[in-house]
Parts: structure tokens; sequence; C-alpha cells
């Protein structure tokens, strides 16, 4: 079963309620509408677009040494294609890399490791092996997930993953 | 294979002198080497509390100075890139010149070789123009360095001009420099680093 979808508005308070305050993003149809066109717009962030996801995770991780908050702003595929920045800069170097990563084509109200697709089956386990923790953002309510994942990460000095589980 | 130089690379300018020149030249930037360069800079420089050593991911180097530099606007930046870093991450160029830092200067020391990976030929060793590349994707300035007196000439300048600025520096390695994998990879070193940045 599928609830209420979780908007857009919601998750960017929550972002910018953890202190978030660079967006870095390479565009992605899961969040597009929903997340990265109101960031356009959106005073509270600076947005930087970068044309790899692993360049966004370097960014992340170097903005972190200057105590600036940053969010990565990706599809799922983008987080696969940067395991070795993530990696190295948040796994061994310990360093606080916030991950939004869109599922596209997952099924709303399907777990992620149950989707029809492939590659949204193998991020949690990815993640899991990595260490990572995420949580599935797909349902009114779960934005609460979203402060305390980041105050975390950055407590922590170590990636998280917040998965957007349905298109917005 | 020889590692003996020919008589091209004799007269070619040496990492380690120009490196010594760049010390000389350096005050409180940020500076981003990578790999050998790392290697290189912690050797002639190691005191240096203001260096991020971008290892572990090659072609980062870049990315992670382009952070630095938007997150402290206030604070030159100065990245030692390689030449196979720069091609795993070339996309990073348009994304610098995008944001126009005006605290970056991109140094890439284009020595040709996968230096730490057995000496292999970058792909296009002989036609690639990194200069032209960088022209291209939108920094503001570019040049191409090979001569010691030419760097010496410059790099005053290059450090005080607004950026984003790239520099292909056409050298060789030099003498090996020592490997200090504790230090350039220890945690201890990261933090020494964010100390020194966020002081006063």
């Amino acid at each position: 079963m599928s609830g209420a979808p979780i908007t857009g508005a919601a998750i960017l308070d929550q972002i910018a309620a953890s202190g978030i305050e660079f967006i870095v993003s390479v565009p992605d149809i899961t969040t597009s509408a929903g997340l990265l066109w109101p960031i356009v717009e959106d005073k509270r962030f600076r947005l930087i677009r970068v044309c790899k996801e692993d360049e966004g995770v370097s960014i992340c991780a170097a903005m972190s040494m200057c105590d600036k908050r940053a969010l990565l702003l990706i599809q799922y595929t983008g987080l696969l294609d940067s395991i070795n920045a993530l990696r190295s800069a948040g796994c061994e170097y310990k360093m606080p890399v916030c991950v939004m990563a869109g599922l596209l084509a997952k099924e709303p109200g399907v777990p992620p490791t149950q989707s029809r697709s492939f590659g949204v089956r193998i991020v949690e386990p990815i993640l899991d092996t990595m260490q990572i923790p995420h949580a599935l953002m797909e349902d009114a309510g779960d934005e609460r997930h979203i402060r305390p994942a980041i105050d975390a990460a950055y407590a922590r000095s170590y990636p998280t993953a917040l998965l957007i589980g349905r298109q917005m | 294979m020889s590692n003996a130089p020919s008589n091209a690379q004799s007269s070619a300018m040496r990492r380690d002198l120009c490196f010594k020149i760049l010390a000389r030249h350096i005050r409180d930037q940020i500076i981003v080497p990578v790999y050998q360069a790392a290697q290189e800079w912690h050797g002639i420089s190691p005191d240096h509390a203001l260096t991020y050593y971008s290892i572990g991911a090659m072609g980062q180097a870049s990315s992670c100075a382009l952070g630095l530099a938007l997150a402290r606007p206030d604070k030159g930046v100065v990245v030692l890139d390689g030449d196979g870093s720069l091609l795993m991450n070339l996309g990073t160029l348009v994304t610098i010149a995008n944001q126009k830092p005006a605290n970056l200067l991109h140094f890439v020391c284009q020595n040709g070789e996968y230096e730490a990976n057995g000496g292999h030929p970058i792909p296009g060793r002989d036609q690639v123009d990194f200069a032209a590349l960088a022209r291209a994707a939108g920094y503001r300035r570019t040049d191409t360095i090979a001569t010691l007196d030419d760097f010496e000439a410059k790099i005053a300048g290059l450090l005080a001009e607004p950026g984003p600025v790239f520099v292909a520096l056409k050298l060789v390695a030099g003498p090996p420099p020592s490997q200090d994998y504790a230090f350039i990879h220890g945690a201890p070193t990261r933090a020494a680093f964010k100390a020194a940045l966020n002081k006063g």
C-alpha cells in the first residue's frame, strides 16, 4: 500500500531546517519538478550544477571542512557512479556527504529491494555494505527523517543517503 | 624500459624545482595537490597546514578545490592537478567555469604519464592541449608554461589574478619524491587542515 505522497515543499523545509546552504546537483526526473526546479528559485539555497555526480561528492566533502553544509541531489544511477568517491572521501576519510537520490522507476509502495528494477534493488544493499545509513522518502511524514539524518552525518562525520521513492 | 630522460626531457621543467618556486610565493592560500604532486609538495612545504591532500579518488582534486573556493571565497585556492587525474574528470572544467570562482587557480602538472601507476602514457599525450580545453570550457584565463624562467616570471601575477585561471605546466618529475603515505592519508592531517582553515 502507498500512502499520501511526500511533497517537495515538505522536503525542502526540512533541508533548510538542517542548515543546508548549498545544493549540488545533476538533474533527475524523479525530483526535477518537485525539488530541483523549486530549488532554482529558493533563496534559502545556493544551487551548484555539476556535470557528474562524483564531482558533487568531493564538493560536499570539501565544504564540510569549512563548516558549511551541502546536499548532493542526484539520481540513484549517479550514486552508483560515485561509489569510489564516496568510498574515499566519505567512508575512509570519514567526511560527511549527504546524498538525496531519486530511485528512478521504483514502484510506489514497493520496498526498493523488491523493485522490478535491478538498479533500484541494489542501492540499499550497497549502502549497507558501505555502512552508510539510509532512509526512504516516499509518503507524507517521511520528511521527518531528513533533519536527524543530516545532523547525524555531520556529528558522526560520515555519509548519509536519503532515497526518494517516487517521482514528484 | 629505461627511466632515463630523453634529450627533450632533460631540458624540461622539473616539478620539484617548479614547486620550490611556488612555495616561495604561497602565503595563506589553500593548496590542493594530487598523488605524486602531493608527495612532492609535502616534501617541499611540509609545514603548510592549509594543504588539502586530494588523494584516494583519482580525478577529484579540482572538485574538492571548487568546494573549498565556494565555501571560503575569502581564501585563495591553488590546485596542483595531474594530467591523468584531470582526464578522469574533464567535466570539472565546465563546472568550475560555470561557477566562476575568482579565488581558484588550477594548475595541471602535465608530464604525459600515469606516474604513480607504472609510467604509462596518458591517452593523447602528444596532442592534448589542456589549456585549450580549459579555455573552451570558459575559464577566465588560461596559459601553458614549460620553463622555470617563465614560471618564475608569471607566478606572482597568476596568484594575484582573479580566477578561475588555468595553467598547464609542461614538466617532468625529477627525482622521485619521498613517499609519506601515513601523513598524507592520515586523519590527523585532515584535522590539522580543518583547524588551520577555521581558526580565527
